[in-house]
């Protein structure tokens, strides 16, 4: 018990540390900036963008690009991998390929 | 190569055309995007431990293929060679092959939250095994000293998973898994019986996922294994918080890993900007002996250092220093690494 809350206490001060920088900071990942060269111009605010990002990227960066007839077979690998919804399935599709 | 080598290579492959080919035979509704892909990564890693190093060339390809509206069959197979110098006061360097298929499993589309795996799957313990183990996606060669617990020294089970979305809301996601595997000695798909599963909820808001597992081998000596996760990506930084603590019945650890993209440098593409310093603490503790769970014999603590530099063109160079420290004696491991990830079409469905 006493490993686990030291476990915990270096979580949170680690995390709680660089978040002060974080705020600082104007972002912008690599896979945000991949995202936006991906295959076609995306609206940012879209639903799939956002599945995007909280699903995909925080493993693996973006693919530096991948061919259109893949991207619904991406869609659907993703949608088991990160465990998606159908409707977000359909939304990464669409950010993927719009 | 040994014959014995080209023989399980041979093996292996002819185990994913066989699958390829069914594949192609059954994908009678395919639309234009759903064309089946290779994906995965090829890399040459070094590896320096106590003044002794490996060279290893691996790859690792991964193959998805959708069939119709709800069925997916994918599969990844991990082939590598292992040059290591000679035990005994010998000079020169032996090799050791290795050929394995990580998962081959079809997954069913039951419902709007719901999927059904069947085959052989990974484990779905930590959050190592499932995400981070692709050789294109983790920051360190070697994966965390606590990996084997509760994935159980294979990290694949044979079997049935339940897995889906239990909601999904602007303001948070909760993710489940169920699974259970049978006892398979088979060379290729080797499993133990167990059951287990993982619960998971993310805040999008603040970027905060955190989740729990647990399993319990059913053969054997039965053993309960239990787990918690926390990642963190504060918002608007390029750092990364990944965490993982699990225990089992004689051993218990932890590890804290926190990576930063220099992209403040001139932007992610920049030379400066593609450099990416990771740091990764780990513990393990040890109550008795058990050489069944994976766990260094002695407790042992391990900082690890690496810089990774991702080059254009999906090539990704890792280079890391740890330092084990142990009652079994200390040593300096050194590791360097070229990988590139690749993602190709397949075929064209017709």
């Amino acid at each position: 018990m006493k490993r686990f809350a030291v476990f915990l206490f270096l979580v949170v001060t680690t995390g709680s540390l660089v978040s002060l920088q974080g705020q600082a900071s104007s972002s912008s990942s690599e896979d945000r900036k991949a995202v936006k060269t991906a295959p076609k111009q995306v609206n940012e605010t879209t639903r799939g963008e956002r599945v995007f990002q909280q699903n995909c990227s925080r493993c693996h960066s973006a693919p530096q690009g991948f061919p259109p007839q893949i991207s619904a077979s991406i869609a659907r690998h993703m949608r088991v991998r990160a465990s998606l919804s159908a409707a977000d399935e359909k939304a990464l599709l669409k950010f993927l390929n719009p | 190569m040994s014959r014995l080598s080209l023989f399980m290579v041979s093996r292996l492959l002819k185990r994913m055309v066989l699958v390829a080919i069914a594949v192609e035979a059954l994908n009678l509704s395919a639309s234009a995007q759903n064309d089946p892909y290779v994906s995965g990564g090829a890399g040459f890693i070094t590896s320096t431990k106590g003044g002794n190093t490996s060279y290893i060339p691996v790859i690792a390809p991964a193959f998805v293929a959708p069939i119709g509206d709800r069925l997916l069959v994918e599969s990844r197979a991990t082939i590598l060679e292992s040059f290591f110098p000679r035990g005994g006061n010998q000079s020169g360097y032996d090799h050791e092959h290795f050929a394995d298929l990580s998962y081959l499993q079809a997954d069913i589309l039951a419902s709007r939250y719901t999927t059904i795996v069947g085959g052989e799957f990974l484990t779905p313990f930590g959050t190592y095994n499932e995400r981070l183990s692709p050789i294109w996606v983790s920051n360190f060669s070697e994966a965390p000293l606590i990996f084997s617990l509760g994935t159980m020294s294979t990290a694949s089970s044979v079997g049935g998973m339940l897995r889906g979305s239990a909601a999904s809301a602007e303001q948070f996601n909760i993710t489940y898994t169920a699974f259970f595997s049978a006892a398979s000695t088979n060379e290729q798909f080797s499993a133990q019986r167990a059951t287990g599963g993982q619960v998971s909820v993310y805040f999008p808001k603040i970027q905060l996922e955190a989740g729990a597992s647990y399993d319990r081998r059913l053969q054997d000596t039965h053993e309960n294994f239990s787990g918690v996760h926390v990642w963190w990506e504060p918002a608007g930084s390029n750092l990364r918080l990944r965490s993982e603590y699990a225990r089992g019945a004689h051993s218990l650890g932890y590890w804290i890993e926190a990576d930063y993209r220099l992209a403040h440098f001139g932007g992610a593409e920049s030379v400066i900007g593609r450099i990416e310093p990771v740091f990764r603490m780990q513990q393990t503790f040890r109550s008795a002996p058990d050489p069944s769970d994976g766990l260094p014999v002695a407790n042992t603590t391990q900082p690890d250092f690496a810089l990774d530099y991702r080059l254009p063109h999906e090539i990704r160079i890792n280079t890391s220093y740890s330092r084990e420290f142990s009652s079994s004696g200390n040593r300096n491991i050194w590791q360097t690494g070229v990988v590139y990830r690749f993602l190709i079409p397949a075929w064209r469905v017709r």
